[in-house]
């Protein structure tokens, strides 16, 4: 199965239990949790599901396109349901199914594991789910989001992408990978993950990187001020992703490091804030929808 | 007739390490609640698994048992009337208990007669009484709970199903949105859902739909598993019990699979291979009759043994690559110096106000020379600890430690020894963390020792210093248990080398802060450090008032000042200790209203005055000597011989009298004492307990 194929049963899958079929957001960042249409729509008592694919830049994951396991950018398959329906797990592993993952053939399990995003002051209990003792799908219930409390909970299943296509495509390295036929990771993504590695480590400003981090900060800032929320939460994601390229290039000191996360996290908490406000005063209109049906 | 009841509550996966300890209160509080709730049952057997907790009460009595109960009314004096005739007190009791004047009988209590009549109370049907199981269901404690969905109840996972029988009746509840019914489920992938006929089926049944519910059974599974597999492959699989518990806890229906991987990766540190395969994969290490590892792996699938090659290659493929990239980062490590590391260290801040690890390092080195030369070490011994010091964190920024944290320190060892360090300082590089537990393994060697006790004395005292003295159950930098590590050492190691001057020593080194400050962290060190030796004697049965005695002056050198509160501790009910301690504490209380300490002989009036001065003169010479050489027996032995002199002092002289030039004297003989007495404990602190 091309990873093509498998992005399209995971869509196909996932729209079939009504969820709506987003776009990656268009804002670089970390994790797809990070997409707005997980961390906001997570917040407040609106029902919310939603599947898409989101490309996660880690800059300090870069290796110039020579390591088999780890990469400047990958893919998550991102799924995130409100509130948490109680057949959640048998979804998940119909899921594995339709991928061709036959669970009599293999060992699947989930295995404690209790996520934190201290940036963006989330946390979730829940397990790495393990096929055959690899880790492919990160499963957790939000606990909070943004320092607020999720009521109701949402659940949050994250497909690496990559890895999973590895074991289903049995390649040892990652740019081995079939995208779809004939077409391969390497033909794709090999130059950019070594220019994105070369610049993050050799040829990015870091003045001039230091200077984008205080102006997506204040712009962050004066942005939520003014109750907009969303336009606000980009800045942040900016400011995330100007401090992962800093901090790869090993130039932000340990007590600088929590200084500016902290920044990030405190910005992430009066948006989260912002935001509940913001579809409380329009009437929280999902709810009302899903009400009139 | 009595009959059975099962409660079992599915789950999704919970944590393996909660699972044992949530058997264990869901049976506890099962057999206190039919306990509390009089119903008769023979016997209870527990079952848990990742997915389910259950309880089987074996024949429960269908009632509970009745009770008989005594209830006092009115004084006879009010409930009777002259003429004997029940009063309208009386009528109302026993009306008000369901009974009538023909029930009443007459008891004393305390010489005053009162009424009395006995009420039955029958008991309730158990199977009105059992919906109060639910209670116990949500009671359950666990280290971490959640929430899901839109329920409000917070527990380990969510709750799925719940299974609650009395007999081939259901028992009726519902928690968290979820019904209680006789329906049980089997495994994941292997079992389907069954409908359960009574509870005795509960543990069959799932054995059909692959479930082994009793943990004891899967357990025991795995290890006859491994035992086979090792005899196959004529190899052995070292026990280890934490890991055994863990994965018997991962899986409901268990098989063993062996594994291998290429042997060129056993060049890698044997403790990377070890935590690669155990912490990150819960694999366990496979190993040669001769201790050697070898390039294989134990694991345990949840399931049984169909397609088991094809998970056996996807988890060779997973540690494959965590290897290849264990190799990578050892190879990429491999090419830099120690000094290159060292170097790095300067930019890596250990506290905000203590700064860098160069910086602790730095301090590290100082205090391990000086404590080098109190133990007058020299030769290579003096020069190994030194290198030790100087190099103890220096696989901080390794590319290894970074990924594998917890081995930091053995990384240290295994590069120092590439680099061609001498084995001593590459073995102090390991052991300066330990002990790792404050009842933890500690550093076998000397240079090791006195490393570990640098950089610990060097963290409690910079912390305290920079105000971050623990609280509560808040120490963030452990500094309980380094203190401890600390004083654990010293006492191992049996160093003729005061507490006090330790905290002098790693004080000292602290240029950024002012005297004053300094001098005030000595003091909070010194208390810090007091709690924690009372902690610890107290942990070898050592009570409070003892240990407050032989702390009173100083908390000195750590095997002689427990070797005193051992003493004492004896000492405290023996009858023939009795009458030095009542001389020795006749004299600290005395002593207690002077500072004069000036003696002149020449003021000395009666012999037995001068005798006490003469024994003082002897015992102090001797006292001093015995001291150094820390006996404590010895010691306080030769405070003894004071007892008889101090007795005829008493005996034959008036202390306070008139002659203040006298008087004067006789105190300053007295405090001169006072003061050798308590060098060794402050006797009067302790409560004595002789029995005679």
């Amino acid at each position: 199965m091309t990873i093509q194929e498998m992005i399209l049963a995971l869509q196909k899958h996932w729209s079939d239990q009504n969820c709506i079929l987003m776009q990656a957001y268009d804002v670089e960042k970390g994790a797809g949790t990070m997409s707005p249409m997980t961390l906001l729509r997570s917040l407040g008592p609106e029902p919310w599901n939603v599947a898409y694919v989101e490309p996660s830049r880690r800059p300090a994951d870069g290796r110039y396109g020579q390591n088999p396991n780890r990469l400047y950018q990958h893919h998550q398959f991102q799924v995130i349901m409100k509130p948490s329906p109680d057949n959640i797990q048998d979804l998940y592993l119909d899921s594995l199914k339709v991928l061709g993952i036959n669970p009599l053939e293999h060992d699947i399990r989930f295995v404690e594991d209790n996520w934190e995003n201290p940036t963006l002051g989330a946390a979730g209990l829940g397990w790495e789910v393990w096929l055959d003792g690899m880790e492919i799908t990160q499963f957790t219930y939000f606990q909070q989001i943004g320092g607020l409390e999720a009521n109701p909970v949402s659940v949050e299943l994250t497909y690496g992408i990559e890895r999973l296509a590895s074991y289903i495509q049995d390649k040892e390295n990652v740019f081995d990978l079939e995208w779809t036929n004939g077409v391969t990771v390497n033909d794709i993504f090999f130059q950019p993950e070594y220019e994105h590695s070369k610049y993050t480590f050799e040829e990015s400003d870091t003045d001039m990187l230091f200077q984008l981090f205080t102006m997506y900060e204040n712009e962050a800032r004066q942005t939520m001020e003014k109750g907009l929320v969303f336009p606000a939460y980009d800045y942040v994601l900016k400011c995330s992703h100007t401090f992962n390229l800093l901090d790869a290039k090993g130039v932000i000191s340990v007590t600088e490091r929590t200084g500016y996360i902290s920044r990030i996290r405190n910005l992430a908490r009066s948006i989260s804030k912002t935001y509940v406000a913001e579809r409380e005063r329009l009437g929280f209109p999902m709810l009302k929808k899903e009400e009139a049906e | 007739m009595a009959k059975d009841v099962l409660i079992e509550i599915g789950l999704e996966e919970l944590p393996a390490r909660f699972v044992n300890n949530a058997e264990k209160q869901l049976i506890d509080k099962t057999e206190e609640w039919f306990n509390q709730s009089r119903i008769a049952y023979e016997s209870i057997l527990s079952f848990s698994t990742p997915r389910r907790l259950a309880v089987l009460v074996r024949e429960a009595a269908e009632k509970q048992t009745s009770l008989e109960e005594e209830i006092k009314g009115p004084a006879l004096k009010i409930a009777q009337d002259e003429e004997g005739n029940w009063t309208k007190a009386a009528i109302g009791f026993t009306k008000g208990q369901g009974k009538t004047v023909d029930d009443i009988y007459i008891k004393d209590v305390k010489g005053i007669s009162y009424i009395f009549v006995t009420k039955q109370i029958i008991g309730e049907p158990t199977r009105a009484l059992l919906p109060e199981l639910s209670q116990i269901i949500t009671s359950i404690q666990f280290s971490k709970s959640m929430r899901w969905g839109e329920q409000t109840l917070r527990y380990a996972r969510p709750i799925r199903w719940m299974a609650a029988l009395f007999g081939d009746e259901i028992i009726p509840f519902e928690i968290a949105g979820v019904s209680s019914s006789n329906r049980t489920f089997g495994h994941r992938f292997l079992g389907e859902a069954v409908t359960l006929e009574v509870p005795a089926d509960y543990e069959a049944a799932l054995e059909k739909q692959s479930v082994i519910a009793d943990p004891e059974k899967r357990k025991q599974m795995i290890v006859d598993g491994m035992e086979a597999a090792a005899s196959n492959h004529d190899f052995y699989i070292p026990e280890d019990s934490e890991l055994l518990q863990e994965v018997t806890n991962l899986v409901e229906y268990p098989s063993v699979f062996i594994g291998s991987f290429n042997p060129s990766y056993l060049n890698l540190p044997p403790d990377v291979l070890i935590t690669s395969m155990k912490e990150h994969q819960r694999y366990f290490p496979v190993k040669s009759m001769d201790g050697k590892l070898l390039p294989y792996f134990a694991g345990v699938r949840n399931g049984d043994d169909y397609a088991l090659q094809t998970v056996v290659k996807g988890n060779e493929k997973v540690l494959r690559a965590r290897l290849s990239d264990a190799q990578f980062f050892y190879e990429e490590d491999q090419k830099q110096s120690i000094d290159f590391y060292l170097e790095k260290l300067q930019r890596i801040v250990f506290q905000e106000k203590l700064g860098t690890i160069a910086d602790k390092v730095r301090r590290i080195t100082a205090i391990a020379k000086a404590l080098s030369d109190m133990l007058e070490l020299d030769g290579e011994t003096l020069s190994n600890t030194i290198r030790a010091a100087e190099i103890c964190k220096f696989d901080l920024p390794t590319n290894m430690v970074n990924e594998f944290t917890k081995l930091q320190g053995i990384i240290g060892e295994t590069y120092a020894l590439n680099a061609g360090e001498n084995k001593a300082s590459a073995r102090a590089v390991a052991e300066h963390y330990l002990p790792v537990q404050a009842d933890g393994e500690l550093p076998q060697t000397v240079e090791g020792a006195i490393v570990s006790v640098a950089d610990k004395l060097d963290t409690i005292a910079g912390c305290i210093s920079a105000g971050l003295i623990p609280t509560g159950s808040q120490d963030p930098y452990g500094l309980r248990r380094q203190a401890t590590g600390v004083l654990r050492i010293l006492n191992a190691y049996e160093w003729d080398i005061s507490v006090e001057s330790l905290l002098d020593l790693a004080e000292q080194q602290y240029d950024q802060f002012s005297e004053t400050e300094k001098v005030q962290a000595r003091t909070e060190t010194a208390q810090f450090f007091r709690h924690r030796v009372t902690y610890l004697l107290k942990e070898t049965s050592i009570e409070q008032d003892v240990i407050e005695a032989v702390l009173y002056n100083k908390i000195g050198v750590i095997p002689y000042t427990a070797q005193k509160a051992e003493l004492l501790s004896y000492e405290r009910n023996n009858p023939d200790f009795k009458p030095v301690q009542e001389a020795l504490v006749r004299v600290l209380n005395l002593a207690a209203k002077t500072e004069e300490m000036t003696i002149s002989e020449s003021v000395f009036k009666t012999e037995s005055e001068q005798k006490l001065y003469d024994t003082y003169l002897s015992v102090e010479k001797a006292y001093t000597k015995i001291n150094q050489q820390q006996e404590a027996r010895n010691a306080l032995d030769e405070l003894g011989r004071l007892a008889q002199p101090i007795h005829d002092f008493f005996d034959y002289n008036m202390v306070m009298t008139d002659d203040e030039a006298v008087r004067r004297n006789r105190l300053a003989l007295l405090h001169n004492i006072a003061s050798l007495i308590y060098d060794y404990a402050d006797l009067s602190a302790i409560e004595w307990k002789q029995h005679f």
